[in-house]
């Protein structure tokens, strides 16, 4: 697996896309840090573009890299090279990339900022770890779309739909469920709907550790309540991983079955 | 060598193979004919792993391959259409397919020599045209020393010339014991080299013999005409 792993990094460093988003991230991390001046409130703003960002950016990648690979994939199936080897190879190559490109844009105007004296070292680390979660969380869904859709423009219309839900829509329909049964406990099932978007459960998850009450909002006041700052920051941790790990179950047994 | 037994596969409501029987031995040249749409690259691409059959076995030199991986060691295959990553070198696909087998004794130099790559080897792949893409195919399938060569369509896009190369290394490749199957549309370049056929209809094995038994099966004089009987008869 490291070796497809290593090629498919290869492919996509020499790719002008990743320059692109390693270069947005850091105008991004430059324009907000020495414009701004306060390093909480750049914090803050780069968790609202991650969040959206991140996700939308490993979907897209994710499928496009898939179908633009197929001639590979179906060179590399006829080599004594496991199935199984070869998607989460790529996989990974992919999602390693998408975050190395996050961590590193983001991370240079950090570092020349002089967040290494500074108390949000721990903040904006768990920002990008967070980031590169989300990265590996939806390039592994999108692999998952394109491994089980052989048309691309079936696939790439499931993932943009996919990201669209749990970025937007999921929030809308949580808000409105909450308005709706506002005369019933909604603790629990406020707890739960949380959990099952990756991406509330990164906000929750880098509010909770920012400490900033006035922005938590409903979820995640109930999350401090429920668990404590620190017992909500490993379950939300936990979750992300379990966000990780199922999809790329998923992309091991679809591809075992699939007929190339 | 390969042993295919009840072989079925379908892919949604179209049943491509319907049982197919096959026992290749070990040492010459097979080639599997067929018209459109019967199961030839199906048959192959069960063979070498990449359509996982509905029910039915295969072995190649008594494993079987259900949940292996390994065996591909022992094939070179030579796909229908040469389609590569289209921002790669030529010679770093030759470098990585060799680094992916493990295997340090190959041929590859020879082989680009042979067929003339050298001015190549710099450029993208994406810039190829489809012959030369061939060309590269062709290289990548020859350089490793496998007991097992599935080679599909092999001349598509050749000129002349290298079509002569081809059939020399492929009679070369007899030569050392090795078991090659072949698929072909080119009826005189089948008639050249194989040693044996095995003619598919609708999904099953119609015939497996040699081309002087299937002209005395058929009644007719010359290879083409006997295909073409089989053909008539099957679509009358």
């Amino acid at each position: 697996m490291l070796k497809i792993l290593k090629y498919s990094f290869y492919d996509l460093m020499r790719s002008r896309w990743s320059y692109v988003y390693f270069l947005f991230y850091l105008l991004l991390g430059v324009v907000l840090l020495f414009l701004n001046n306060d390093l909480s409130k750049a914090v803050i703003t780069l968790m609202n573009v991650i969040i959206i960002l991140v996700p939308l950016i490993g979907t897209i990648f994710g499928v496009m890299y898939y179908y633009n690979s197929r001639e590979f994939t179906e060179l590399l199936l006829a080599q004594p090279v496991k199935r199984s080897s070869i998607f989460l190879g790529q996989y990974f190559g992919v999602a390693t990339s998408l975050s190395m490109s996050l961590v590193i844009g983001l991370g240079m105007p950090f570092v020349f900022y002089g967040i290494f004296n500074s108390n949000a070292i721990w903040d904006f680390s768990l920002l990008l770890v967070t980031g590169a979660f989300l990265t590996f969380i939806f390039t592994a869904l999108a692999f998952v779309i394109a491994l089980s859709n052989e048309n691309k423009i079936k696939g790439f219309g499931y993932a943009i739909l996919l990201w669209l839900f749990m970025a937007v829509i999921y929030d809308g329909i949580f808000l409105m469920s909450l308005l709706y049964f506002e005369d019933y406990p909604l603790d629990n099932f406020s707890l739960i709907a949380t959990m099952l978007n990756p991406v509330d459960l990164s906000r929750v998850l880098i509010l909770l550790k920012l400490d900033i009450s006035a922005l938590l909002g409903y979820t995640g006041a109930v999350f401090q309540k429920f668990f404590g700052t620190n017992f909500g920051l490993l379950l939300s941790s936990a979750m992300l991983i379990v966000w990780v790990v199922v999809p790329t179950f998923f992309i091991w047994r679809i591809a075992k079955r699939k007929d190339f | 060598m390969i042993e295919v037994k009840d072989l079925y596969k379908k892919f949604g409501k179209n049943e491509v193979l319907k049982g197919i029987d096959l026992n290749i031995e070990r040492g010459g040249i097979f080639s599997v004919l067929g018209p459109n749409g019967s199961g030839k690259t199906t048959l192959i691409k069960c063979i070498l792993g990449m359509v996982l059959p509905d029910s039915g076995n295969i072995s190649i030199n008594g494993k079987a391959l259900k949940n292996n991986y390994k065996y591909r060691n022992e094939i070179d295959y030579l796909p229908q259409i040469a389609n590569f990553p289209g921002n790669l070198k030529v010679s770093e696909l030759i470098a990585m397919i060799k680094d992916l087998r493990d295997s340090k004794a190959t041929k590859d130099q020879e082989l680009i020599e042979l067929f003339k790559l050298q001015p190549f080897l710099n450029k993208k792949l994406a810039n190829l045209s489809g012959g030369t893409k061939q060309k590269v195919n062709l290289v990548l399938t020859f350089m490793f020393d496998s007991p097992l060569i599935i080679l599909d369509e092999p001349t598509s896009g050749l000129d002349p010339i290298s079509h002569l190369r081809l059939k020399n290394l492929i009679f070369s490749e007899r030569e050392k014991g090795k078991t090659i199957l072949v698929t072909s549309h080119i009826l005189s370049f089948v008639e050249e080299i194989a040693d044996e056929i095995v003619f598919l209809l609708e999904g099953k094995i119609y015939f497996k013999g040699s081309i002087p038994d299937l002209k005395a099966k058929t009644e007719q004089p010359d290879f083409e005409h006997a295909i073409a009987s089989i053909l008539s008869s099957s679509y009358a």
